[in-house]
């Protein structure tokens, strides 16, 4: 499969980062080679594995449904400049 | 003077915890200035946590001085993970290893420095990189590089929390000759961990001896209820195993990983403390690990990289860090920010992590990385039913000069983490042991015990001089 400009462009804009040409440029050999060194995993047959999604045994961690304490929106908001009225404010949508 | 000594005297008051950290923060400003181990001296905290603690002494960390790697929050702190996109950031809480040590009388120093959210192995993916502390031209290692270098610097009663994803806690515990170990995945609560992989990230001590490496895991394990992927396993007391006796343990030296590729010195060091060990009466017997030691570094990498790109998807400006003015749309805004404000090695992960996990793309490596992951963990589990650790190198190099770094490909940068990726992988504990000097480079051998047998590690390293 072809690592190029244009595939790690859309990778790029997919994960919202705009890459320079030069950035794009240099990150192209380095992609090739790091994926190549992915694809030696197509060596070993997994076919009958099940996936370890944590290396520990994980199920079904639940607690109560109760209200507990959480954040105030003043502390929530309390760390950024772009907000309004009690609320985050963002650039336009469209 | 002992740790256990320090605390035992604040707990009694027959030292002034107060002066005594005065001078605690002067003697880290002034290393400071030298090594880069920091990007924040916690000054006005540690004073008001000194004076608190004089008046009401008490805590089995009373009076320890702590340094916290970068990625785990304190509150009002500023905690940047070694990244510019959390310029500014202050979290408006603790995480829970800091408020355990905080409530056992640990004084907060500052933040360590750390390649940019774990994304490396010398910690020099950062603003300010840290320096060996035996050659200011050599590197720390990395990611916990700062911690490891004050750990080993500091002349003062002091322990250090490090943060390991595929080996940042043993890495630069080898090439800055401190303990430093990584405890089972799990065992110690992430919670205010800034995470890059969270099936693979753990917080864990690092510290001078193997007694105060004990000591802090006694603080920080244990169950924690705000993090779901925290074990329900009873804790015990860890430094009940450094009077354990060593005689018919069983250690399996991990044969694929010394040879080539794996600077001679170490390994004839590492044989040579192997020849300590059966004098003890350890029974130590060479073995292999093929799938492991063949497909962990792919493995780990398409797993760290996707998990690290979905977690870096919140750093977007919106609601803390760095951000720019609201221009434009919210992709632009969100691409703004973020362009301006990853590093390239973090832009080259969130790439290949969003690769992997594309569609079409899923299956083939994402999927497939984490069914070798259930075959690396059975092939550990298996040697395990034999022997009660594995030893191994730590790292394949000693500690480099920062000029020998350049030279490398982010691929060989990738492949230093031959001997830590495999543990870290499967969630295994291990350590890091030092054990002595080759010049003005440190020397250490690495042990891996099954999950939740951190004591065994202990165990066996007490025994190693």
């Amino acid at each position: 499969m072809e690592i190029d400009k244009q595939l790690v462009q859309h990778i790029a804009a997919t994960a919202r980062l705009q890459l320079t040409e030069q950035e794009t440029n240099e990150f192209i050999p380095e992609l090739k080679e790091i994926l190549n060194m992915f694809a030696q995993l197509d060596e070993i047959d997994v076919k009958n594995t099940q996936p370890s999604f944590h290396p520990i045994l994980l199920e079904n961690v639940t607690r109560e449904d109760k209200i507990k304490q959480s954040l105030t929106q003043e502390q929530a908001l309390s760390l950024t400049k772009h907000k309004e009225n009690g609320y985050f404010k963002g650039p336009k949508v469209l | 003077m002992t740790l256990h000594h320090h605390i035992k005297n604040t707990q009694n008051q027959s030292i002034d915890i107060l002066e005594y950290t005065h001078k605690a923060l002067e003697e880290t400003k002034a290393i400071n200035k030298e090594y880069n181990y920091f990007t924040t001296i916690s000054e006005e905290l540690a004073i008001q946590q000194a004076k608190n603690l004089k008046a009401n002494p008490k805590g089995k960390l009373a009076g320890v001085l702590l340094s916290v790697k970068d990625a785990i929050c304190i509150q009002k702190v500023e905690t940047t993970a070694g990244s510019k996109i959390l310029k500014g950031y202050k979290p408006l809480f603790n995480a829970t290893v800091i408020q355990r040590c905080i409530d056992e009388g640990a004084i907060i120093l500052g933040k360590t420095t750390q390649d940019e959210f774990g994304f490396g192995g010398f910690s020099v993916n950062t603003e300010n990189i840290p320096k060996n502390p035996f050659n200011k031209d050599r590197v720390t290692g990395g990611s916990s590089g700062g911690s490891t270098g004050i750990t080993q610097k500091a002349n003062f009663a002091h322990l250090t929390l490090g943060e390991s994803t595929g080996g940042s806690i043993v890495d630069p515990a080898f090439f800055c000759g401190v303990y430093g170990l990584c405890p089972t995945y799990g065992r110690v609560s992430r919670y205010g961990l800034l995470d890059y992989g969270n099936s693979l990230d753990k917080i864990g001590p690092m510290a001078k001896t193997i007694e105060d490496t004990a000591l802090l895991l006694n603080i920080i394990a244990g169950h924690d209820e705000k993090e779901s992927t925290s074990s329900t396993q009873k804790t015990e007391d860890y430094t009940k195993y450094l009077n354990k006796p060593v005689k018919g343990i069983k250690i399996g030296i991990i044969k694929d990983l010394f040879g080539e590729g794996v600077n001679p010195i170490i390994t004839k060091s590492i044989y040579k403390q192997i020849e300590q060990l059966k004098s003890q009466g350890i029974e130590c017997e060479e073995i292999t690990m093929p799938i492991t030691n063949k497909y962990s570094i792919p493995t780990y990498y398409i797993i760290a990289t996707a998990e690290a790109s979905t977690n870096l998807a919140k750093y977007c400006g919106l609601r803390y860090g760095a951000t720019e003015n609201l221009q434009g749309n919210y992709n632009e805004f969100f691409t703004k920010v973020r362009e301006t404000n990853f590093s390239k090695e973090a832009k080259r992960r969130i790439l290949l992590g969003t690769f992997t996990r594309m569609a079409g793309y899923r299956d083939a490596y994402y999927l497939k990385a984490m069914k070798i992951r259930t075959k690396i963990i059975e092939e550990y589990q298996h040697l395990f039913k034999k022997y009660d650790a594995l030893l191994s190198p730590t790292m394949p190099m000693l500690a480099p000069k920062f000029s020998e770094l350049e030279k490398l490909t982010p691929l060989q940068h990738y492949m230093a983490d031959i001997m830590t990726a495999p543990p870290n992988l499967a969630g295994m504990p291990h350590l890091n042991v030092p054990i002595g000097m080759h010049n003005d480079q440190a020397l250490g051998l690495m042990l891996t015990a099954n999950h939740f047998e951190e004591g065994k590690l202990i165990q066996i390293a007490n025994n190693i001089q």
